[in-house]
This record gives structure tokens, sequence and C-alpha cells, in this order.
């Protein structure tokens, strides 16, 4: 627990690490979000499991994963997709489709949870298309 | 600069424990300081070093009085010139601070707490805490992240130095408003200031036997700003072939630092960046109370904490952590070459965290600073 409000960036930044449970939605500017996003998402589990999603007016919104492009493993059916699902799934909400966002979070986290087809990167040996298979039958078996 | 790093190289060629001049240049001159003062005889036959104290705010003084506290129980042969400068109790102006800058010219080593600086803008940029480190050119500020034994964390047995340029880049103070309701802010980065801290910290691993530095930037976005930090750092860096270096891009530094700090070593970075990665890393093993720091320019040394933080919601309440300042207080003492003093302080205060009776609230105990103090005191070796 934390003793002190932190009031700055620096603080704010040992406040994340030593307990991030004090900080409910953060707005910063520019450098501060590239900095802190990244330290987050080092929290969570790294940039494999992270979403993302770029706001404009007008409704205008792109949705994306802040990882690399991974040229080392693209093509051999390894990637992990939880970044790009996730975001698809802000995506859904920002659309106003709450329900298939829902589903689609839901059979997602499952599927993590169960630590049955995980990817590599989460410390399992499944394939991407199965990873993938395994959220797509949760999804219809929610329907 | 050149005959600076020209000097600096024939040591390092000479002894590879590196350049010894600063602390030299330090001791030296506070042996003359006391021995100068012939009217009060030293009170013991050895010298007694005399120190520039500054509690700051905040906590700053409760803190100083445990560091008397321990240095007068341990019969430490050391003298405190006090200096009370504060923005936020109205006790600053040019006159204090030269005062203190003339007690810091006689005694070159110093030991510090945080000068809150008050978010409100009274018509001067600078805080009094930055133009302290310019008016002093302390431009290196180095921070030991070091797990304490006993006291777990998610990632144990650390040990890192984050090296942070303290004079220019981002807090230069440096602001305008061309056209109401937008703000230009420079960030100044130079070669000179770049080598120099690049220098200290090759230099700094060197003399302590490390094996990595890293340099920390944004240069893939501030091609010109950072790039010019980094292509400095690469230079110095092919003078040391025997250190490894390597850069990483700020925001996957701190994702690395969350997730797998064991990789870093020592790490050199510009102004933000160290403020940002220094808290990063205080929180890493156990937060703003337990970690030292110091800030140094060729000629002085400042001994302060290494996340500087006046903590003002504690104030009076006596529940503030002295661990820090102990700890920076020992490396102060090792810094004068008292090598049995230090190890007595940083012994005793590792002693007290490892037994974990008497913990302050930041590290999940009840102990009041008081009680942390006393049993630090109780702990010296006798």
């Amino acid at each position: 627990e934390s003793l002190s409000t932190p009031s700055n960036t620096p603080e704010t930044t040992r406040g994340m690490v030593q307990d991030p449970t004090q900080f409910d939605v953060l707005v910063m500017p520019n450098l501060y979000g590239d900095i802190l996003s990244d330290l987050c998402a080092g929290l969570i589990g790294g940039l494999g499991v992270t979403p993302s999603g770029n706001i404009g007016a007008n409704g205008v919104a792109i949705f994306e994963s802040v990882h690399g492009t991974a040229p080392d493993i693209a093509g051999l059916d390894l990637a992990n997709p939880t970044a790009l699902l996730l975001s698809g799934v802000m995506m859904l909400r920002h659309m106003g489709l709450h329900d298939h966002a829902h589903k689609i979070q839901k059979a997602c986290f499952d599927t993590i949870r169960e630590k049955k087809v995980l990817t590599k990167d989460l410390g399992g040996n499944s394939k991407c298309s199965e990873f993938t298979a395994d959220i797509c039958r949760r999804v219809q078996d929610l329907d | 600069m050149a005959v600076a790093l020209k000097r600096s190289l024939a040591v390092l060629v000479k002894s590879l424990g590196g350049p010894k001049w600063w602390q030299q240049a330090s001791r030296s001159v506070s042996i003359s300081a006391s021995l100068s003062r012939v009217e009060s005889p030293p009170a013991r036959a050895d010298a007694t070093f005399k120190v520039t104290m500054l509690p700051g705010d905040g906590v700053g003084p409760e803190l100083m009085t445990a560091v008397k506290d321990v240095f007068k129980a341990g019969d430490v042969p050391v003298e405190f010139d006090e200096f009370h400068l504060s923005e936020v109790q109205n006790m600053a102006s040019e006159d204090k601070l030269e005062e203190l800058l003339s007690s810091m010219k006689n005694n070159k080593v110093a030991i510090k707490g945080k000068i809150h600086t008050p978010m409100e803008f009274k018509g001067e940029l600078a805080s009094y805490e930055m133009r302290l480190r310019r008016k002093l050119d302390l431009f290196a500020n180095v921070v030991h992240v070091n797990s304490l034994p006993g006291y777990s964390t998610r990632h144990n047995n650390l040990d890192l130095v984050i090296i942070r340029e303290q004079t220019e880049g981002e807090y230069s103070s440096l602001e305008h408003e061309s056209v109401p309701g937008v703000i230009e802010c420079l960030k100044i980065i130079t070669r000179a200031k770049s080598r120099r801290i690049a220098k200290f910290a090759f230099d700094y691993a060197t003399k302590k036997g490390r094996n990595k530095v890293t340099a920390v930037h944004k240069a893939n976005i501030m091609k010109l700003g950072d790039g010019l930090f980094l292509q400095c750092c690469a230079e110095v860096a092919q003078l040391y072939p025997k250190i490894k270096y390597e850069n990483i891009i700020i925001d996957n530094c701190c994702m690395q630092l969350v997730q797998n700090p064991y990789q870093f070593d020592v790490l050199v970075m510009p102004n933000l960046y160290g403020n940002i990665i220094d808290n990063l890393a205080a929180g890493l093993v156990g937060g703003a109370g337990v970690v030292p720091g110091e800030s140094y320019s060729a000629e002085y040394a400042v001994f302060e904490t290494g996340a500087r933080h006046p903590f003002a919601q504690a104030v009076g309440r006596n529940i503030a952590n002295p661990t820090a300042m102990l700890l920076s207080a020992a490396n102060m003492l090792r810094h004068l070459n008292l090598e049995y003093h230090s190890h007595m302080v940083s012994d005793a205060v590792k002693r007290v965290i490892k037994q974990g009776k008497v913990r302050t609230g930041d590290l999940g105990g009840y102990a009041t600073s008081d009680e942390f103090t006393q049993a630090v005191i109780a702990n010296l070796a006798v």
C-alpha cells in the first residue's frame, strides 16, 4: 500500500510498480503515455496480450496491437493472436456491439485460463490456429 | 572537454580503477578545511570531516535527525553544517543560496533532503533544487537499486545502477507561450554534456567492476536530440572495450524492468527518463524509502535518497522510513574513505531489515521512524 498519492509521472511510475490497484483511469500527454503504457503492459504479461485503440473525432478510430511484427516467427502459425483479438473486442465495444464483444472476450479469457492450448509465449506449445479454434469453439458454445 | 577526456584516459590506462580525482578532490579539501579551524580543537585524534547538511522539506528534517542520531551513537567523525533552504516554507532567497554554496565550496560533500518545488508558477521556471544542481554543476545522479535481504519483492537480488544526466534535457526550464494556448518546451541535448555523462557512466562501471552499460533513449522519435545522446554514448563506449555497451528505447526499458530486470547492469540516460526510471526501480525493491542516491559534479558529491520525494503527508507523523537516507549516509562515509564507519552503518540497517521485527509502514510494518532508528543504533557493530 502506498502512503502517498503520486503527483507526477515519476511517482506514478513508482506507484504503478508497487501497487497498481490504486489507479483506475489515467490520462496523460504523449511521451508519458508511451512510457506508462509499455510499463503497464509489462505488468500484465507483455505486448503479446495488450490491446489498444486510437480514438479520433467523429467516431473515427483505429484499433491495433502494439507488439512488433515478429519477423522470426512470421508465417509459422506460432504467433499469439490475443493482443489483436482483444483490440478487436475494443473495436466492437466502440461500435456498440457489446454482446459480441463480451462473448469473444470471455471465450478468449477462458481459453487462457484453462491453459490447455496456449501459444509458446504464454508457456504452451500450441499453434496459433489451435488457440484460435479453441476460442471459436467457446464462442459458439456461448451462443 | 578534450583535455579532461585525455587526462582521464591517461589515468584509466595507468590504473584500471578509473579516475579517482572525484574522491581525492573532496577528501583532501575537507581535511584541510577542518584543519584550518584552529580555534576549536578536534574532538578526536583523527580529523573530523565537515559535511554540509540541507534537511529540505517534508520528512527531510526527520530523516536528517535519524542520520545525526545514528552517527552520534556510532561515534562517526563527521560534523554537519546545517542549512535550511525551502521554497514552500518561505525560507528561500538568493542570500541563503549563496551561503549554502559557499559552505559546499568548503566542505565539498553534502547530505540533503528534497527541496520541494511548488506546482504553481511563481515567476521563475527553475526551482531551487534545479538551480542548486546547476550552480554546483551536479551533472550525474547515481541511484543504487539493491534488493534488501529479508524484504521480499517480485524480483529479488537486484543490483542495478541508474545514472542520470540531471542538468539539461527536458528539465532545461526553457518554456514559452508564443501563441496563447500553445506552449513550447525546449529539450536541450548537448554533445558536451552527453559525452560527459557517458564517460561518467563508463568510468563508474569500470571502477565498480560492472560488466555492461545500457543507454536508454527515444532516438527513434527524437532523432536529433536523443540521437545525439546515443551517438555520444556509442563514441565513449569505444574507449572502454572491456565494458559491454547496449542501448534500449525507454518504453521497452520500462517494460523489461518490470518483467526481467536482471538483464540490466548499469543504465545511463538523459534527465526525464532518469527521473522516471529511478522511481520505477525504487518501486521494484521496496519504494522511495529504501533506495539511496547521490549526485556528483567534478568537485562535489551530494548524498540524498534515490527517489526524491518530500513525502509531505508523513510530516510530523513519525512514519517515514529512514533506510534510504541512512544507506546514503553510509555511502557518503565510504566516499570520505571512512570504510569502517560506512560498513558499520549499512550493516546495522540491513540487519534490522533482515530481522524483520522493526519495519516502517511502507515495508509492511508498524514501527515508527524513531523505533527504526533506535533499532539501527542498537545494531551498530558492538
